[in-house]
C-alpha cells in the first residue's frame, strides 16, 4: 500500500477555561480528544458528529490554524506539527480549505479579482500577468464568468459566492482541500450545484477532499469514507457504503436513525437516544457516549473502549465489538 | 375521518415591501387553509414568502417597510388583516402562537423561564390566580418533556441546552390552548438527533390536544416525516398544494421535482445530483409569466408571457403550471417530465 497523503496521530486539543483574578486555568475543554486517521490521495474522508463534537477544530488543526495540544500530522511525508510558523506557511499552498459561510469569509472591501490573486501574490506564484490570467481561468472553472472579476462579494449570491471560495482555494493548485460545511449555508437547489462543481473538480484536478459538514446525506453522497465523531473522539470510521448500510456504533445508528427521510412512506427504527450532548468540559467516564446509549453495559462506565479495526477498513470505539475483533 | 372544518383561511394574501426601488412583494395572491388539528407544511428556499407569510398571519410583518395590501386571513369568522392592534394582541399567544427558528434569540437572558412563562399567562388570563399561573407553568413544562419543571423555572436561558430552549419556547406557545401553532424552522438550528425530539413532540402534541400546526421549513425531510399536507412555494406563490404522499410520490411542478431530485438521500447513493440551474429570482423582478419559467426546462412561449393559474390535478392536489392547464393537455406531452 502506498503512504497516504495525510496521516493524523493522536490529535488532541484542549482549550484552557480560565477563571478568577489571575485567569488561573481551572479546567479544559477537551474539543478533540485522541483522534487518528489517515486519507490516501484523490478520496474524499467525510467526518459528520452534531455541534460540539470537535469536528471543525480537528479539521482547524491539520491546517494548524489552531495548534494541536498533542498528537502529530504528516501531510506528504511532512510532518506539519513540527513545522515552523514561516515552513508552514509555505506548506499551506498544497493544503487549502473552504469555509462555511460565504458572506463571512469574503473580504466585502475587495473586488473578486483581488480576493482571488492574494493567494498567488502570498506564495509567489508566476507574474501580475500571469496571475491575471489564472484569476479568469479559474473564475470559468468554477462556473462563473471573467467579466465577475472586477465586482465584489456583495454583488453575488450565496451559492456564487461559494463558488469564489472554491476558487480561491484552487488557485494556488493544492493537493488536499478541508471543506468546513461548505453547503450548510446554501438552499438545496444550490447546494446541488456546488455538490456537483466539488466532484467534477475532484476528478480533473485530482484533488483530495476532507468534507466537515453535519449533513448526513450531503456525506454520503461526496465521500468515499466516513468518520463519525462524538465528544471529541472518532466513534466509528469506515468505508461510507459500510457506514450507512451497517453502522456498528450506537451512536452511528442513532444518528442515521434520526435524519428524517424525503419519503412519508418510510417507516424509520426507533432508536430514539435521549438527552442532550454532554459538556466537553466534563465528559462522562468510560466511553462518552454511554449516558445516552441503549447498550450500555457496566464496562462502558469505567473503560475507555479502544478505536480499532473489527473488520477490513471498518473501525469503530465501542465495548460491544470488542470480542469480535481480530486479535 | 370525515371534513374537519377549515379554522384559518387565507384568500389572496399579498404582502408586500416597499423599499427605495420601489415595492417589492413577498407573498403573492396567496391562497390556502387548515383545518382543526391539522399539520400543514409549507416548504421552499429563502425568499420564496414562507416567512412572511406566517408573520403576515400573526400581524407581526415589520411595518415599515411591510405591508399586507391585500386578501384576507380568516380566523373564527374575523379577518385578520382588518383586525385593529389591540383586538390582534387578544388573538397572538392566545389563539393563534408562534414558535421561532432560534431559541436562545426568542427567550430574554435577564429572566428566569418561570418569569417567562407566568408572564405570558398573566397577560391573557387577568383573572387567574398567582397558584393557578405557577401551576399552568409548571404542567406545560412537564407536557413538553421537560425535567424537574419545578427548578429549571427558576433558570435563565443560557443555563438550557438548544433542545431545552426550544421546549420552552413550545411549552409557552401552548400556554393558552391556541388552535393554531405557526412553527417557523423550529428544527433548523438544533441536531439532528434533537431535532428528531423536538419533531417527535410537536406531533404528539397535535394529537394530544388537537392543535393545528402550520409547519414552516425548508427540509423536505421534516415535512415528509410531520406533514399531512404541504405547500411548496417558490417566488412568493404558492406552486404546488396536495396531501403529502402525492407531493413526494407524483410530484407535478418542475419546480417541486427539480427540489426533491436534488435532495441527496442518505438511504442510497445518486452518482450525480440533479441540480436546478440558474438562481432564486430577486422578488420583484420577474413581473410577467410563470416565476419559475426562467429556470424551468419545459417552458414554453405561454409561461414568460402569461401567468398559470393553480389547476386541479388530482383530487386535492393542485399545481400552477400550464402544463396541467386542460387546454394545454393535447399541445404538450405531460408524461416527458415524469422521466
Amino acid at each position: 500500500m502506498t503512504e497516504p497523503l495525510l496521516k493524523v496521530e493522536g490529535l488532541k486539543k484542549y482549550f484552557p477555561i480560565k477563571s478568577g483574578l489571575f485567569g488561573q486555568v481551572k479546567n479544559h475543554v477537551k474539543a478533540v480528544d485522541d483522534v487518528s486517521f489517515t486519507v490516501a490521495e484523490g478520496e474524499t474522508l467525510g467526518i459528520v458528529g452534531e455541534s460540539g463534537c470537535g469536528k471543525s477544530t480537528t479539521g482547524r488543526m491539520l491546517m494548524r490554524l489552531l495548534d494541536p495540544t498533542e498528537g502529530k500530522v504528516f501531510f506528504d511525508g511532512q510532518e506539519l506539527t513540527k513545522l515552523s510558523n514561516q515552513e508552514m506557511r509555505k506548506a499551506r499552498r498544497d493544503i487549502q480549505m473552504v469555509f462555511q459561510d460565504p458572506y463571512a469569509s469574503l473580504n466585502p472591501r475587495h473586488t473578486i479579482e483581488k480576493i482571488l490573486m492574494e493567494p498567488l501574490n502570498v506564495h509567489n506564484i508566476g507574474d501580475p500577468k500571469e496571475r491575471k490570467k489564472k484569476v479568469h481561468e479559474f473564475l470559468e472553472i468554477v462556473g462563473l464568468s471573467s467579466y465577475h472579476a472586477k465586482r465584489y462579494p456583495h454583488q453575488f449570491s450565496g451559492g456564487q459566492r461559494q463558488r469564489i471560495g472554491i476558487a480561491r482555494a484552487l488557485m494556488t493548485n493544492p493537493k488536499l482541500i478541508i471543506a468546513d460545511e461548505p453547503v450548510s449555508a446554501l438552499d438545496v437547489s444550490i447546494q446541488a450545484q456546488v455538490l456537483n462543481l466539488m466532484q467534477d473538480l475532484q476528478k480533473e484536478l485530482k484533488l483530495t477532499y476532507i468534507f466537515i459538514a453535519h449533513d448526513l446525506g450531503v456525506v454520503r453522497h461526496i465521500s468515499d469514507r466516513v468518520g463519525v465523531m462524538y465528544l471529541g473522539q472518532m466513534a466509528e470510521l469506515a468505508n461510507s457504503e459500510d457506514l450507512y448500510e451497517k453502522p456498528l456504533h450506537p451512536y452511528t445508528q442513532a444518528l442515521l436513525a434520526a435524519v428524517p427521510v424525503p419519503d412519508p412512506d418510510f417507516k424509520r427504527e426507533q432508536i430514539v437516544i435521549k438527552g442532550d450532548i454532554p459538556s466537553p468540559a466534563n465528559p462522562p467516564s468510560g466511553c462518552r457516549f454511554h449516558t445516552r446509549c441503549p447498550f450500555k453495559m457496566d464496562i462502558c462506565e469505567t473503560t475507555v473502549p479502544i478505536f480499532a479495526e473489527v473488520e477490513k477498513g471498518h473501525s469503530v470505539a465501542c465495548h460491544l465489538y470488542e470480542e469480535s475483533r481480530p486479535q | 375521518m370525515g371534513e374537519r372544518k377549515k379554522i384559518l383561511d387565507v384568500k389572496g394574501l399579498k404582502t408586500s415591501f416597499f423599499t427605495d426601488d420601489g415595492e417589492v412583494p413577498a407573498v403573492d395572491n396567496v391562497d390556502f387553509h387548515i383545518r382543526e388539528g391539522e399539520v400543514l407544511g409549507i416548504v421552499g428556499e429563502s425568499g420564496c414568502g414562507k416567512s412572511v407569510t406566517s408573520l403576515s398571519i400573526m400581524g407581526l410583518v415589520p411595518s415599515p417597510p411591510g405591508k399586507i395590501t391585500g386578501g384576507e386571513i380568516l380566523f373564527q369568522d374575523k379577518d385578520l388583516t382588518q383586525l385593529p392592534e389591540k383586538k390582534m394582541r387578544g388573538i397572538r399567544g392566545n389563539d393563534i402562537a408562534m414558535i421561532f427558528q432560534e431559541p436562545m434569540t426568542s427567550l430574554n437572558p435577564l429572566f428566569t423561564i418561570g418569569d417567562q412563562l407566568r408572564e405570558a399567562i398573566k397577560i391573557h388570563k387577568r383573572d387567574w390566580s398567582k397558584k393557578q399561573i405557577q401551576d399552568r407553568a409548571v404542567e406545560m413544562m412537564r407536557l413538553v418533556g421537560l425535567p424537574r419543571a419545578e427548578d429549571l423555572m427558576k433558570e435563565y436561558p443560557h443555563q438550557l441546552s438548544g433542545g431545552m430552549r426550544q421546549r420552552v419556547m413550545i411549552a409557552m406557545a401552548l400556554l393558552c390552548d391556541p388552535k393554531v401553532l405557526i412553527a417557523d424552522e423550529p428544527t433548523t438550528a438544533l441536531d439532528v438527533t434533537i431535532q428528531a425530539q423536538i419533531l417527535t413532540l410537536i406531533k404528539n402534541l397535535n394529537e394530544k390536544l388537537n392543535t393545528a400546526v402550520l409547519l414552516i421549513t425548508h427540509d423536505l425531510g421534516v415535512v415528509a416525516e410531520t406533514c399531512e399536507r404541504v405547500i411548496v412555494m417558490y417566488a412568493g406563490k404558492v406552486v404546488e398544494e396536495g396531501p403529502v404522499e402525492t407531493i413526494f410520490k407524483d410530484p407535478q411542478h418542475p419546480y417541486t421535482r427539480g427540489l426533491l431530485e436534488s435532495v441527496p438521500d442518505m438511504r442510497f447513493k445518486k452518482e450525480r445530483l440533479y441540480s436546478i440551474p440558474g438562481n432564486v429570482p430577486k422578488p420583484g423582478t420577474i413581473h410577467t409569466g410563470c416565476k419559475f419559467a426562467p429556470r424551468c426546462e419545459f417552458a414554453f412561449d405561454r409561461c414568460i408571457t402569461e401567468n398559470p393559474d393553480l389547476y386541479q390535478t388530482a383530487g386535492n392536489h393542485k399545481t400552477r403550471c400550464f402544463l396541467f392547464d386542460p387546454k394545454e393537455a393535447t399541445a404538450h406531452d405531460r408524461t416527458a417530465i415524469k422521466s
